[in-house]
């Protein structure tokens, strides 16, 4: 029998029609939706006069435009309001559960798949948002889409879909101390660029990979989407059976997914269409300097020099974005100075990171010129937080302690930057404007986000001097 | 969707790579529930200064490029979130071909189910297009879906590359949902092989 990836298998267990112009119609088993992208495709449906297929498969919540302060039910933008409220009636009209704002389960959409258990091994899973590459880390299928294909799939829970090609990524050896599952992602992205994987399925694989939690895990299939990857995925293993193991929609008859689930990796002699190799003992804590992800230097490193572009694109795009960062050439990434910070987003705002959060801001305080704010990726991240007495330690530190939501990765919220502001952040897009027009976004790991705030400038985590919990 | 057969416009060359979706469209925009209307904030953060005035030196605030309906601009375009409110604004904006090296794959499919077309050509070929864009005020081009071709009235010519199911879909502007509900049996026949599982 021909090896196959494991993209292959999934690929294979989901084509409903093959076409004769090499397109598939594949079945989608999880669908997730939310207020942004979605209206209009509710409003296809009611002008078409069509149902949706499988409320069942369909998920909603609310977590793009969602105040995070307290007393959010309130909420003084009213096109923001009014695109909520849209939810809500299109959720209502059409039979979709929907995690509202005042729900225990509100939460980020791709926070919340995994800690329901709706995210499972071997599942095709969608939503209207490109960082559902963040389900790959459990060996699933899972790609963002556009709204017109949103409609597709509420309309017939099937996509039409080009079978796009396969690469590995293979990280092997041990991650250093300091370095996290985020400095593995800004490491390949660094490496292939931010469009390196463009028209491919990545699979992670390799040692450092196979060593990360699934928190770890979900944070580098997350920013697949920012080196152009159409979905990245990691094979199941026991890990991710111990997590998913007793959430709340869980198979019923464990046992027999289990079964089926511990066949879902790549043959030995599977074959990809390319290799990436990379070593985790050589990754550091990276920060970016411009305003793509692929732009990023070790926090040992220093601002690049446009003339030393390797090409006129390069070169242009390079001064464009320091420009645009109001960054010198040859400036040690160190020696960088931020006004905000902000720990949330898909990317990082899961109980792990937290964790290793508050472990390093135990004891200090914020730097008095850093705004510094700490966002759960859901109310249940916030309430285990809260339990462990994480919130606590952030307050103390000076940092803002707020309810769930996407935030300031995206600022369509009121949580944005200045225009001028520097932000040291652990979401996933330095993009000019992202977290607030004129904004500068450096992306990091949340420890080092962390250290930027106590510090007031980017700080190697590596030479951080931790304090001991005091006794009572 | 509104078909695409052929179309002849003024170009504006954008000379810039990896232009995001969020510059296309910035996430203030993305709160209304419409599906049109998004043409006036098209690239807006590059049209107006902060305070709201008109950037003259940005592209689409060139007198030489008013009414322009082809984008020309560097690698990657389209990357970034899977909004598809980048695929109406250009569209409502009043484009209808953009041409680049490469797309991103989630901005392709979105301006494909918007009657976008999306040419991609050699790198070298993009830059001798921005160039003659640049020199010569009112620069159009005539592109044929049919022909799979592009041309200038000043010698320029070129061939490009189309997905076969993406260029029908243009031609005749076909609506996917129509095409795959006429799938139903297989949708069923698959839907029931899956409630049979034993988990």
């Amino acid at each position: 029998m021909l090896a196959k990836t494991l993209f292959e298998k999934l690929w294979e267990q989901h084509v409903v029609h093959q076409d004769s112009v090499g397109r598939a119609l594949l079945y989608i088993d999880l669908h997730l939706v939310h207020e942004v992208t979605s209206p209009q495709a509710f409003e296809g449906l009611r002008l078409n006069g069509l149902q949706v297929r499988r409320p069942d498969l369909t998920l909603a919540t609310v977590d793009h435009n969602v105040p995070t302060t307290p007393n959010r039910h309130v909420i003084s933008d009213p096109i923001a309001a009014q695109q909520i409220n849209t939810l809500r009636r299109n959720c209502h009209d059409f039979g979709v559960q929907l995690f509202d704002i005042d729900s225990s389960e509100q939460g980020i959409v791709h926070v919340i798949g995994p800690e329901l258990g709706l995210t499972q091994p071997g599942k095709t899973i969608v939503c209207g948002d490109s960082h559902t590459s963040t389900h790959g880390a459990f060996g699933a299928l899972a790609f963002g889409i556009g709204t017109s294909e949103v409609e597709h799939v509420l309309a017939s829970q099937c996509l039409w879909q080009k079978k796009p090609k396969t690469m590995q990524i293979v990280v092997d050896g041990e991650l250093p101390l300091g370095a996290t599952a985020k400095d593995i992602a800004l490491g390949i992205i660094g490496r292939i660029g931010s469009d390196g994987a463009t028209g491919y399925v990545i699979e992670y694989r390799g040692s450092a990979i196979r060593a990360l939690t699934m928190e770890g895990r979900m944070t580098v299939c997350n920013m697949s989407i920012e080196a152009g990857a159409r979905a990245g995925m990691i094979a199941p293993d026991e890990t991710t059976f111990r997590y998913a193991r007793g959430r709340r929609f869980a198979p019923r008859n464990f046992e027999n997914a289990l079964a089926h689930w511990q066949n879902l990796r790549s043959d030995d002699e599977a074959r990809f269409d390319a290799t990436v190799r990379i070593g985790a003992s050589a990754l550091e804590p990276y920060v970016t300097w411009g305003t793509n992800p692929g732009m990023v230097a070790p926090i040992t490193g220093r601002v690049p020099d446009p003339s030393s572009a390797v090409s006129e694109t390069e070169r242009a795009a390079t001064t464009r974005a320091l420009e645009y960062m109001d960054l010198k050439p040859g400036t040690a990434m160190e020696d960088i100075a931020v006004d905000r910070v902000f720990i949330g987003s898909c990317t990082n705002a899961r109980i792990e990171d937290l964790r290793a959060t508050a472990e390093l801001v135990r004891g200090y305080h914020v730097h008095p010129r850093v705004r510094a704010m700490v966002v759960p990726g859901s109310q249940q991240v916030k309430r285990v937080a809260e339990s462990e007495g994480l919130d606590r330690i952030f307050r103390a530190a000076g940092f803002d302690w707020r309810e769930s939501g996407c935030s300031m990765c995206l600022g369509m919220n009121p949580d944005i930057l200045q225009p001028g502001e520097r932000c040291a952040s652990t979401s996933n897009r330095n993009f000019e404007g992202r977290q607030g027009r004129g904004g500068r976004t450096h992306l990091v790991s949340p420890p080092m986000a962390a250290a930027a705030a106590i510090t007031g400038h980017f700080t190697d985590v590596r030479k951080w001097r931790f304090k001991e919990a005091q006794s009572a | 969707m509104r078909p695409f057969r052929e179309h002849t416009g003024i170009v504006a060359p954008l000379d810039r790579s990896s232009v995001d979706t969020d510059q296309i469209i910035p996430k203030q925009f993305l709160k209304r529930i419409e599906r049109t209307g998004y043409g006036e904030f098209l690239f807006y953060d590059w049209r107006y200064s902060g305070d709201g005035k008109l950037q003259p030196d940005f592209v689409l605030n060139q007198p030489q490029y008013a009414g322009a309906s082809i984008l020309i601009a560097g690698k990657n375009f389209g990357c970034g979130s899977s909004r598809e409110h980048a695929a109406w604004a250009l569209s409502n904006y009043g484009f209808r071909v953009i041409i680049a090296p490469t797309f991103a794959d989630i901005f392709s499919t979105n301006a494909g189910n918007n009657g976008l077309l999306l040419v991609k050509l050699p790198e070298q070929q993009v830059a001798g297009l921005l160039d003659r864009a640049q020199r010569n005020p009112g620069y159009k081009l005539e592109v044929s879906l049919l022909e799979k071709t592009l041309r200038d009235d000043n010698g320029f010519a070129a061939d490009f590359e189309i997905d076969d199911f993406r260029r029908t879909c243009l031609l005749e502007g076909l609506d996917e949902i129509g095409l795959t509900l006429k799938h139903e049996p297989e949708i069923a026949g698959y839907e029931n092989r899956i409630a049979n599982r034993d988990w």
